[in-house]
């Protein structure tokens, strides 16, 4: 099965995943994020990047920094899953339906 | 308070060599025969998946333990062209009957096949009561029971 959705792509990433995680906690910078992650700040930057792309991350300056921030009801990733999910449901279902119909006309 | 952002439904479609009867009954009186083992909710693994074939029936999964994890219930069973699901699992992946969003199949007639479409929809609804979904989307069971979901699909898909 591919999955190529960027969502999918984004959360392939195991440090990705970690700085989502920090993030659910509450918004925070660049450099409060790379603290405590075993990774450099412009990698943590880079990172950001295709969590922004994917639309799990938004960001917005505050002052001279920028804060990064899931959306409040944290409810973009619960979508992305579930679009995930209903793709493999449904290939699933397709797969049986046409075993079955395979085995009905042979 | 922030104004959320409201979700768009999710809608997928898949085209079945099968005629609409057949695929309505598959999708629904055999739902234990496709639906994915990963896909389930509870502390047992799931040894059944089930969709009872009628209005007000219940849909759930039955778990290798003997336990029954309650996903939702039918709300309108009308073969062999719709079937609309209750589905009432909420961002903390329990079971809240006070939840509502909705899961809609139709089975349209295409070639000598059929085409269903799935909306899941009024996804906003699990963000409601706000900060008690926000509070689960920060549990173990929230954000990070959806990170590990996505991390066995990337194992999965990168085998």
């Amino acid at each position: 099965m591919a999955y190529a959705d960027p969502v999918f792509e984004a959360l392939s990433d195991g440090t990705r995943r970690r700085v989502l995680e920090r993030l659910a906690d509450g918004p925070r910078s660049v450099g409060e994020l790379a603290r405590g992650l075993p990774v450099s700040r412009p990698a943590v930057s880079q990172h950001l990047r295709v969590l922004r792309a994917a639309g799990l991350v938004s960001q917005e300056a505050q002052g001279s920094r920028r804060i990064y921030r899931i959306d409040p009801a944290g409810l973009g990733p619960m979508r992305a899953w579930l679009d995930q999910f209903w793709d493999a449901a449904l290939l699933a279902f397709k797969a049986e339906v046409d075993r079955m119909e395979e085995e009905g006309s042979s | 308070m922030t104004l959320a952002i409201k979700p768009a439904p999710v809608r997928k479609s898949v085209v079945v060599a099968a005629a609409p009867p057949r695929a309505f009954d598959v999708f629904t009186r055999q739902f234990d025969a496709w639906w994915p083992r990963t896909h389930s909710i509870g502390d047992s693994p799931l040894k059944r998946a089930v969709i009872e074939p009628k209005a007000g029936g219940r849909w759930f999964g039955l778990l290798e333990d003997g336990t029954e994890a309650d996903w939702g219930d039918v709300l309108v069973w009308s073969p062999p062209d719709r079937v609309l699901l209750a589905w009432r699992i909420g961002p903390d992946w329990k079971y809240s009957p006070d939840l509502l969003t909705e899961v809609e199949v139709t089975f349209h007639p295409e070639g000598g096949g059929t085409r269903v479409d799935l909306e899941h929809r009024l996804l906003e609804r699990m963000g409601e009561g706000a900060e008690g979904a926000r509070a689960s989307f920060d549990s173990e069971g929230g954000w990070s029971g959806l990170l590990k979901l996505y991390a066995e699909v990337a194992d999965r898909g990168g085998a």
